[in-house]
């Protein structure tokens, strides 16, 4: 089932009353979603994801524009007439009910002819538990379940009533590390199996860029990048999406253009053929990088960290505008010469972007 | 854990166990031998011998039996009515917004109101004089009843009055303890169970209930214990001389005994006592174990 927003818009009244002003969650979102495709909202906390996916579940009324799920218009009816599945950040598993009795809550609201029979529903119910792997624990309660399984239970209940679409609420925040890889594979193999469009939201860009067919990169609700993982990475909108994707994050630096050349302090480090000149903020991806001992580009040595595979070289540089030192992630084949103080390097074009000063919209660079 | 440690851990321990000792373990040991005592003199220290004499006093006194009835009667209605009421308020008032605050204030008002004072508001309400039938007849009397003496009238009408009183009186604490539990449970289970198209009332009864049934419980153990024990209710509403009203209760009956006009008994107060601590126990008891399988913590 496509899903898709038209001019989506949600505010909410202030807090402060003397002020008066509206808190703006989501800000005229128009996208589809494509039918059966897995979508991450990403953004930065309080950017309104949560807000959004609510929106489309319906526990939240927007203040205008429509969501439609293929063609019905839905943005009038209340949540359990939409026909979404719905996990939440904390899983809201009922405590006193077994798992099994927790993924079948949902079949038991179904009323008249909708009502399955009670055979029917066990065979439904036991079909979703096979679903997340979770049918020997039917019997057991949430609390005596680890957070994935929790996890898992929580996303059955939801699929059991064969949703149109699928919402996850942060699906991955409450597991540990390791968990959290071994979940989010999980998803994607349930989002492939059940064929379910399914939209899920996430702080965490690595998170979203691994397992999503689609993501929409958001801040302050408003919608700044949609597009595949892999295309947002390569060819950001803005300083804001380049920085926000990636591990480690772009290096950005304070740099100019003059004469159709890149500068860096007082280095022309890249060609910038038909961008006019004046001041722009450098995006340089850390495996962007490549030890060149006859580089254009200077920075002071101060630390490199073995990775095993890759290094990553550790420098600062006067004209860094980003928050930490600059990162450069280079083969462990090559390393900086022992005890050096300084390290030059030289650049791959299409991993340095350029945006404008002001309005911190990407520069186009002719012919890259 | 070496000796040293032992000593210390005790010498931490030693004023807690000398005043719960002195005023808590001794009596209770001491009530238990007076009510075998029989016969028992406080002024001289003396009784006649040991024995079950007591116990067979007191279960065949017609004012311990009047007493024993009552408080029954009390406890078996007050504490599920009072319970329930307080749930239905406490759902009222968590599904409002405007003027909550107000609406919690105005509940918890009883709660910090002299149960004397408002015995005698009760009894200005309920009271038959010989210049007016009192404001409860007034509203009888638009339905064309009554008049009825509530207060020195048929026994009936004084138990209404009674548990209408002990209901009133414990409504603030249940109510209060209720809407905390309420607003305690996750707003997730509720849109979760929204966006699965629970009913209204399937929410009620499988989601809000086992969520807030280790308060409900907790209400129902401290209300029968509180009822069970009831006496200045009784004097407030109908004077010191409980056992004329035919409205006595237990713990009213061990003071009788003890101080009344026919007091002066320490032994069968004991006895009383005993009787009393034996029927709570053993409902307490039976609640522990209905509450294994409908609590759920």
């Amino acid at each position: 089932m496509k899903v898709v927003l038209q001019n989506l818009t949600k505010k909410f009244p202030s807090r402060n009353k003397k002020s008066g002003d509206e808190v703006i969650a989501v800000n005229n979102f128009n996208f589809e979603i494509p039918d059966g495709k897995l979508i991450g909202l990403l953004g930065p906390s309080g950017c309104g994801k949560s807000t959004a996916l609510n929106l489309i579940s319906g526990l939240i009324q927007p203040t205008s524009g429509r969501i439609l799920f293929g063609d019905d218009d839905v943005t009038n009816l209340p949540p359990e007439n939409r026909g979404v599945g719905l996990v939440f950040q904390s899983y809201a598993l009922y405590p006193h009910l077994t798992v099994k009795q927790n993924i079948m809550f949902p079949l038991q609201n179904l009323k008249g002819s909708a009502r399955p029979s009670p055979e029917e529903m066990e065979r439904r119910v036991l079909e979703a538990a096979k679903l997340v792997q979770i049918e020997n624990l039917m019997e057991r309660k949430p609390g005596e379940m680890s957070g994935g399984q929790q996890q898992r239970v929580a996303i059955a209940r939801a699929v059991v009533k064969m949703p149109r679409v699928l919402l996850l609420d942060e699906p991955l925040s409450n597991l540990d590390a390791r968990l959290r890889l071994q979940t989010r594979e999980e998803i994607r193999r349930i989002q492939r199996d059940t064929g379910i469009t399914t939209v899920f939201v996430t702080h965490d860009q690595e998170e979203a860029m691994s397992i999503s067919d689609m993501i929409v990169v958001m801040k302050d609700g408003v919608v700044q990048q949609i597009g595949k993982p892999q295309d947002v990475y390569d060819s950001p909108v803005n300083l804001f999406v380049s920085k926000f994707l990636g591990t480690p994050p772009i290096n950005v630096f304070d740099g100019a253009v003059k004469g159709g050349r890149l500068f860096i302090g007082g280095e022309a480090v890249l060609d910038a053929p038909g961008v006019k000149d004046g001041p722009v903020w450098a995006g340089i991806r850390p495996e962007g990088f490549i030890l060149d001992e006859n580089g254009p580009f200077t920075c002071a040595l101060t630390g490199v960290e073995v990775m095993g595979r890759d290094i990553s070289v550790v420098c600062g540089h006067e004209k860094n505008a980003g928050a930490g030192a600059i990162r450069a992630i280079i083969s462990a084949e090559h390393r900086p010469a022992e005890g050096a103080k300084t390290v030059r390097f030289s650049l791959k074009p299409y991993k340095v972007f350029l945006f404008d000063h002001e309005t911190e919209a990407r520069i186009e660079v002719v012919g890259k | 854990m070496n000796k040293e440690n032992n000593l210390k851990g005790w010498l931490y321990l030693l004023p807690a166990i000398l005043f719960l000792g002195f005023f808590m373990v001794y009596p209770l040991v001491d009530v238990f031998i007076y009510s075998f005592e029989e016969g028992y003199n406080s002024a001289s220290q003396t009784f006649f011998g040991v024995g079950l004499y007591n116990y067979s006093y007191v279960l065949h006194d017609p004012y311990f039996l009047q007493a024993l009835k009552n408080t029954f009667i009390l406890v078996i209605i007050t504490v599920p009515l009072s319970t329930i009421i307080a749930l239905l308020i406490s759902v009222g008032l968590n599904s409002i917004t405007a003027v909550k605050k107000l609406y919690q204030t105005v509940y918890f008002l009883p709660y910090v109101t002299n149960t004397l004072a408002v015995g005698l508001v009760f009894m200005i309400l309920f009271k038959k004089t010989a210049y007016t039938d009192g404001l409860a007849n007034l509203v009888l009397a638009w339905f064309g009843r009554g008049p009825i003496d509530f207060i020195d009238g048929p026994y009936w009408a004084k138990m209404f009055v009674l548990c209408f009183y002990t209901i009133w009186v414990v409504m603030p604490f249940k109510v209060l303890i209720l809407t905390s539990a309420l607003a305690s449970v996750n707003q997730d289970y509720y849109n979760a169970a929204k966006v699965d198209g629970t009913s209204s009332f399937r929410i009620f009864r499988k989601i809000t209930l086992p969520m807030i049934s280790p308060m409900i419980f907790y209400l129902v153990i401290t209300g029968f214990i509180g009822a069970f024990k009831a006496y200045s209710d009784a004097v407030a509403l109908f004077g010191t001389n409980l056992n004329a009203a035919e409205m006595n209760t237990i713990v009213g009956y061990v003071y009788d005994m003890l101080y009344g006009d026919s007091g002066g008994y320490p032994s069968y107060a004991s006895a009383a006592a005993i009787l009393l601590f034996a029927v709570v126990f053993t409902i307490t008891l039976i609640n522990l174990s209905i509450s294994k399988k409908n609590v759920h913590y």
